[in-house]
């Protein structure tokens, strides 16, 4: 079984500060982390790797072991990322980086990145399952997935919450789809891409074999012309139908809120005074249910 | 920049039309007044795109609500194939729809499904789709300039889609408001066929299972909400949240950070890459007011910032501000609000929420 891994690399958002003045990013300083929603889907590869193996080892004499291949596109530095994939045990790690990649958007991306599958398919088999994590949490546009099932022409399966069952002689998989009010059940066919939906499952600490492994692994690196394709005009700033033209920063309501005095009042004061405020204020709330729910 | 050629005679503004169990998702009529305005700016025609099994289950009910909010026609596609949604009949089919009809903007809801169908769309058509957007308007040139929160939602972006059509763009639910109902007689609808059969799919649908609704709070529908950052200092502050929540009715929610923290849950998450709200009176206690919380917040009717932090950016959309920590005002708020009930509300109302602890 061959699982492939799509990750990126993205500065930690949380510690991301803009320059009060400028209304730049401040760059500097900030911490790069894996993806955090691909981490679920590493979690996941792994796993279903790691079932397979057992199920392999009592049936067969000679196991071929699942492999699970990670693969991101991004500048040289990525393949950090990638080295940590590798220490978390996935088996072997592709960086797919060129400057003519540079500028890509959501649809450019996901041509380069389908480009990188099909090629990681000619060299160590095709694979079976492809997983992304839902969506980045630099861009949050959980397009890039999709993305590439349509481009690979794979059937895609977002928002997945588990893969309960694979059947290898009939090629299909069993998966729930997290939907906005309940739990999806479907059967599809492999080759699948699948994207994983959060929080359902925690990153393994990886072994020290693991981290032994990862430190000698040698990372594939792959540009534009490994990748054997001759739409070059498909990749970076000119396969991008969209472009960014303005980023701003928000501008402040014209009405500066009104600031309510606290200096030298106790809280109760200052409540009772809030209250009095929003009740004179917001006369709908009048009829605010005001604990008549049984909240 | 000119448009190339084959784009000139894409004209019309589309908005696909979300159907839950045969009802109209309600993001889907935020995005019919949204598109009705696009499309008067650009002197074209509104569409709705109804996709569903064939009677009963789609088509009658959605088809007044897409006119009744604005649409001038509504495209029809009714097959036993669209029963549930599944990807491919459905980008099949309005993948077809597009490229028959040419519209020059189509906008879905940044649903689930919506999600789900856009990418699969756009990649088909090669075009261009920004997602999640909060602001959609109509550029000097006649090109839409959709606006999005980037950077983890610390600054905002305008992205154009150049040299392809349809621009293509997903808002969530609750972003843009609700346009009035009219009562006006169904237009004109055309059908189209989907040429697919079952075999051709992939995916099966084996069942479904619905959340418990107690556990999933419906922060979008709240009328109140208390929200908290990471202002209230620890974990155990959730306590004075969650009691006034309940004492004035309303839902708890809360910022990225606290999710991240694993003190509260996704669910309760508001902002960007959470829930939009839209509230009559929303409590933020203890948060800052970054970009990713404040597109989620700001179409609350009235907010109260409290924080300690007198520069906190929270205080430039924010109706009114205190100054104050807010795990000391909180219990003090619950306090004064619960003295303005009657004695028994009040009574049951302690009690709820010792119960709650």
């Amino acid at each position: 079984m061959h699982i492939v891994v799509c990750i990126k690399q993205v500065p930690d958002s949380s510690q991301i500060r803009v320059h009060p003045v400028t209304n730049t990013i401040m760059r500097q300083g900030v911490p790069t982390i894996i993806n955090p929603y691909d981490l679920f889907a590493l979690e996941e590869a792994l796993r279903l790797r790691d079932r397979f193996a057992l199920e392999e080892k009592r049936w067969l004499r000679n196991p071929s072991r699942g492999k699970v291949t990670v693969v991101t596109m991004g500048p040289p530095m990525a393949a950090q990322a990638l080295r940590k994939a590798l220490t978390y045990g996935a088996d072997r790690a592709v960086l797919v980086t060129d400057r003519r990649f540079a500028g890509s958007d959501t649809l450019a991306t996901s041509f380069a990145l389908a480009c990188a599958i099909a090629k990681i398919g000619e060299r160590f088999g095709p694979p079976d399952i492809i997983f992304t994590g839902k969506q980045t949490i630099d861009g949050d546009t959980a397009q890039v997935g999709p993305g590439i099932a349509k481009r690979l022409n794979i059937q895609q399966l977002t928002y997945i919450k588990k893969v309960t069952r694979i059947d290898h002689l009939r090629r299909s998989v069993d998966v729930e789809r997290c939907l906005e009010g309940g739990t999806q059940f479907i059967e599809s066919k492999m080759p699948c891409l699948v994207t994983m939906a959060d929080g359902l499952n925690t990153i393994r600490r990886g072994s020290i074999e693991d981290s032994l492994r990862a430190a000698r692994c040698s990372i594939l690196t792959w540009g534009v012309a490994d990748l054997g394709v001759r739409e070059v005009d498909k990749f970076g700033l000119k396969g991008s139908p969209t472009v960014v033209k303005r980023v701003f920063a928000p501008t402040p309501r014209a009405q500066k809120s009104v600031q309510l005095e606290t200096a030298s009042k106790t809280v109760g004061h200052v409540a009772d005074e809030l209250v009095a405020w929003i009740s004179s204020h917001q006369p709908k709330l009048a009829d605010m249910p005001l604990s008549k729910s049984g909240a | 920049m000119k448009l190339p050629t084959q784009f000139q005679d894409h004209r019309h503004v589309w908005v696909y039309i979300e159907l839950e169990e045969s009802q109209v998702n309600p993001v889907s009529i935020e995005l019919l007044g949204e598109g009705r305005k696009l499309a008067d700016k650009l002197g074209a025609q509104l569409a709705g795109v109804v996709m569903g099994p064939p009677k009963g289950g789609g088509g009658g009910p959605a088809l007044e609500e897409a006119f009744a909010y604005g649409a001038d026609l509504v495209y029809l596609v009714e097959s036993q194939l669209l029963t549930n949604y599944r990807n491919e009949p459905y980008t099949k089919a309005l993948t077809d729809l597009v490229t028959i009809h040419k519209p020059e903007i189509l906008l879905l809801g940044a649903t689930t499904l919506g999600r789900d169908l856009a990418g699969s769309v756009a990649t088909s058509l090669k075009t261009g789709l920004t997602a999640d957007c909060t602001e959609l308007n109509i550029d000097s040139d006649g090109s839409l300039a959709a606006t999005r929160p980037t950077f983890g939602g610390s600054l905002l972006c305008t992205i154009y889609t150049l040299n392809s059509r349809p621009q293509m763009a997903t808002v969530r639910p609750r972003v843009m408001s609700m346009p009035e109902r009219q009562t006006k007689p169904v237009g004109r609808i055309i059908r189209h066929e989907l040429t697919m059969v079952e075999e051709e799919i992939a995916t099966k649908v084996i069942g479904f299972l619905a959340d418990n609704r107690s556990d999933r709070p419906d922060l979008a529908k709240a009328d109140v909400v208390v929200g908290c950052g990471l202002g209230i200092g620890a974990a155990i502050n959730l306590k004075h949240v969650g009691a006034l929540a309940r004492t004035i009715g309303g839902e708890m929610g809360c910022t990225r950070p606290l999710v991240q923290k694993g003190w509260a849950s996704s669910f309760r998450q508001i902002g960007q890459t959470g829930v939009t709200i839209r509230p009559k009176l929303y409590i933020a206690a203890g948060i800052s007011g970054a970009v990713q919380h404040r597109v989620g917040a700001e179409g609350a009717d009235l907010i109260i910032a409290i924080n300690n932090d007198p520069h906190a950016p929270i205080f430039d959309f924010a109706h009114v501000g205190v100054v104050a920590d807010a795990h000391r005002l909180l219990p003090a708020l619950t306090k004064a609000f619960s003295r303005l009930m009657p004695f028994r509300e009040r009574q049951l109302c302690e009690l709820r929420v010792k119960a709650y602890e």
